[in-house]
């Protein structure tokens, strides 16, 4: 069991692309079982015994299950018994664009296992997954070893490389730093790889976030408990959110912890006025908002960064129409843009963020992190008071998210008003003052960021608030 | 299939029934609205007959065929708007040669001008795929090209079809009431399109329209399924055109420019979602038979023909609006 391991942009999609030959290589070999074998196409590398599941599912949303699994040659009985060793229920009659993602996922998982694959491709399998399915993964993959087959595994959680893996390779800007026993070492020498010559200020700017963090507890707490709340959110339902209540102040940055599907992605549309609440208010300044469009929680200052950039940017255009594009917003604006100071605050948000911009000209080039930078850019360039940050890290490698933390607790020391969604529990007590936790569609507890370690906080994530408190 | 149906029975059959209707709805709901102008149809002229349902079956006819030529293109992710002046190039060809053939060579020359039109589809196809410039530029330049050879070939109305291959299209089958057009279009849709979604090019055609990238990774080859929608289209545009020359006995080099984008109103009157995956064959002929219809209707109602025009637009946005707001609604709740 082979980890494949790197920043984001280090080359690891591209090479599970062209192992089973969605890319050509443009050279080099690849000799499986010591023959050398030339893979054109991802049917040619079916029938040489490589399956991947890949980084984004690859069943067709307007055929059924069954017609898909039809459609790939997979053996229907085959793929059904997979499921059913991993306990995963699928309707097979069911539009697979009906399935829920995880669900879609195992079904990826069980269909190339029902080939009988020699080696197994999972590119970052785990990161749509719950814990619990997760496991079940894992447990797949050690029954693959026993088996003597392959598995090559990429994923950015570390701790998952630990527990699973044998061996882990490297890469770095597209070829290998090195392999190492993950067992040995752990976390720490994968992160000394993976960022190479950029460790030095990488740890750097990691102490001096914890410097932050023993300062900031203290004074930054007493500033935001003066201040009027930025948002207050009192009873609020919709979809999946039963009823829930908190607020923010300026200065502060507001961790919300839960599990898959707990109404953090409701709670979130909300907020950003993507979706009406049923019930409750949305108080923005003690002002209550009614936002019937994404429109008018912008203008109430009230700004999404989603977890998916590519749902917010318009990738085609340039660096710089991105950034400025929710400027575009007010009717004042129609006239001719003013280029030249678009320019300067486009400039500034840039360079605040330390962005890459040698794919300038088209967003779609830059890497996911630049993108993600981006994304936050936008707002910082038409100006905001609370910044709605929906799993801002994911998919994202360790330097830049370092970056991004730092950015939002400079944001906060700022005055903003940060609310942090985040699946990855070690971030909370880097980033935020306060962590609440939403279980059920409900808040179900409240922790000081000095508290928040992930125990206390998966405690709570699964409703067991009475303990933690 | 079997097992998949075995997994859907052990649920609750209401369930089932649901999906169905999610499924099909539209489909249905087109041949209800069909059913509806039928009757309405009836009340209209003093004397109503099985005269009626064959000239409607007549008119109707290459227009379904067209219908069936753009359903499979869209489904798959393109658009042809080549699919009338390839009709008018079959068309004028076959009546030029036809005319002084035997039945039986004419039926031989048929199937091979079908045959041609389907390469013709395929050519376009290649290059579509060749040359990745988008289905709409390459269509359209084609449009010119078959339009242009139909002329050439014969400028002017012309030439004619042996009487027992026109009645192929015009007759009766047993009864005065089944036309024998019908017949035929059954028989397309039967013995190609039903085996064809049974099998895995048919399931390649709908995921390429669906999820391009989606289907790559499935191991579906993007290019040569592009290339075998075009030629599949063509294949019913070329039946169109063979049709053109049955129902009207003659050869037009203009008869198929109705047909270009007629064909795109009866896809998305019958179901198939433009940007593909979505719909079947089903639903665009019956579309065919209701944009006839209504047309019928507006002549036997001495509607000026600039305002039924105006009226059929109308329709056609009326019945997509509210196939759009019961889709939105289901999702809602």
């Amino acid at each position: 069991m082979h980890a494949l391991l790197g920043a984001n942009g280090a080359g690891k999609s591209t090479l599970v692309k062209v192992l089973t030959g969605v890319i050509r290589a443009d050279g080099g070999r690849l000799v499986l079982n010591g023959e050398d074998v030339r893979i054109s196409s991802p049917s040619q590398a079916a029938r040489v015994g490589l399956a991947p599941v890949f980084q984004d599912p690859a069943l067709v949303p307007d055929l059924t299950v069954a017609q898909n699994l039809r459609l790939t040659g997979a053996p229907l009985e085959g793929v059904r018994s997979r499921l059913r060793e991993m306990d995963v229920e699928v309707d097979f009659s069911e539009q697979a664009g009906d399935v829920p993602l995880p669900v879609l996922r195992m079904l990826d998982l069980a269909r190339a296992l029902a080939r009988d694959p020699q080696l197994l491709l999972l590119d970052e399998i785990t990161a749509a997954l719950p814990s619990d399915l997760a496991e079940r993964v894992f447990a797949v993959m050690r029954k693959w070893r026993e088996r003597g087959r392959s598995v090559l595994f990429i994923t950015h959680r570390l701790a998952e490389v630990i527990a699973v893996c044998d061996r882990a390779t490297v890469l770095r800007d597209g070829s290998d730093v090195g392999t190492l026993v993950p067992q040995h070492g752990g976390e720490r020498r994968i992160v000394e790889y993976m960022l190479g010559a950029e460790v030095a200020t990488a740890a750097a700017k990691a102490s001096e976030l914890d410097e932050a963090r023993v300062r900031l507890p203290g004074d930054g707490n007493a500033a935001g408990a003066a201040a009027e709340p930025t948002l207050e959110v009192e009873g609020v339902r919709a979809g999946t959110v039963e009823s829930v209540s908190f607020s923010l102040r300026p200065g502060e940055v507001l961790g919300l912890a839960a599990l898959e599907g707990q109404g953090q992605d409701d709670l979130f549309a909300t907020l950003a006025g993507e979706r009406r609440p049923e019930g409750g208010d949305v108080l923005v300044g003690g002002r209550p908002l009614r936002a019937r469009h994404p429109y008018d929680a912008i203008r109430a200052g009230v700004v999404l960064v989603p977890a998916d950039r590519l749902l917010a940017l318009l990738p085609q255009r340039s660096v710089r129409e991105n950034i400025a594009a929710p400027r575009y917003n007010s009717p004042l604006r129609w006239g001719p843009i003013n280029l030249s100071f678009e320019r300067r605050r486009v400039k500034e948000a840039i360079d605040a963020l330390q962005i890459d911009t040698r794919a300038y000209r088209q967003v779609r080039r830059l890497s996911g992190g630049n993108q993600q930078k981006v994304t936050i850019a936008r707002w910082l360039a038409s100006g905001f008071r609370t910044l709605l940050c929906f799993d801002p890290t994911r998919g994202i490698d360790v330097g830049t998210k370092q970056q991004i933390y730092s950015l939002l607790r400079r944001l906060a020391d700022g005055g903003a008003a940060i609310l942090f969604f985040s699946s990855e529990l070690t971030e909370f007590p880097l980033v935020c003052d306060r962590v609440v936790t939403l279980y059920g569609g409900r808040i179900t507890g409240e922790l000081p960021a000095a508290a928040a370690d992930e125990a206390s906080l998966l405690r709570a994530m699964h409703g067991l608030a009475e303990e933690v408190a | 299939m079997t097992t998949a149906a075995a997994t859907a029975d052990r649920r609750r059959p209401g369930i089932h029934a649901a999906r169905l209707g999610r499924r099909h709805g539209w489909t249905l709901g087109t041949y209800v609205l069909l059913l509806g102008l039928v009757l309405y149809w009836r009340t209209v002229p003093p004397v109503w007959g099985s005269f009626d349902v064959q000239s409607l079956a007549i008119d109707a006819l290459p227009f379904a065929f067209a219908a069936m030529a753009q359903a499979v293109v869209i489904i798959s992710g393109g658009i042809d708007l080549s699919v009338g002046s390839l009709m008018s190039l079959v068309n004028v060809i076959s009546a030029k040669y036809m005319a002084t053939m035997s039945f039986r060579d004419a039926l031989l020359f048929a199937g091979a001008l079908a045959l041609g039109a389907a390469l013709a589809g395929a050519s376009t196809g290649s290059l579509i795929t060749i040359s990745r410039v988008p289905d709409i530029v390459v269509t359209l330049a084609m449009l010119f090209v078959w339009a242009g050879l139909a002329l050439q070939i014969q400028p002017i109305p012309g030439g004619g079809a042996p009487l027992k291959y026109v009645q192929l299209a015009t007759g009766q089958w047993f009864s005065p009431w089944i036309p024998s057009g019908l017949v035929i279009l059954l028989c397309a849709f039967v013995l190609i399109w039903l085996p064809l979604r049974r099998a895995r090019s048919g399931l390649a055609l709908y995921s390429i329209g669906s999820n391009r990238n989606a289907a790559y990774l499935s191991g579906v080859s993007v290019t040569r399924t592009r290339i075998f929608a075009y030629s599949l289209g063509g294949f019913f545009a070329g039946l169109a055109g063979l049709a053109l020359t049955a129902t009207s006995g003659i050869g037009d080099p203009l008869s198929g420019q109705y047909y270009t984008l007629n064909s795109v109103a009866a896809v998305v009157l019958g179901g198939v979602a433009l940007v593909g995956g979505k719909g079947g064959l089903i639903g665009p002929i019956a579309a065919a038979f209701v944009l006839t219809v209504v047309k019928t209707i507006l002549i036997l109602k001495g509607v000026d023909q600039n305002w039924a025009q105006v009226i059929q637009g109308t329709l056609i946005i009326v019945v997509v609006m509210i196939g759009g707001l019961a889709i939105r609604e289901r999702r809602r709740t």
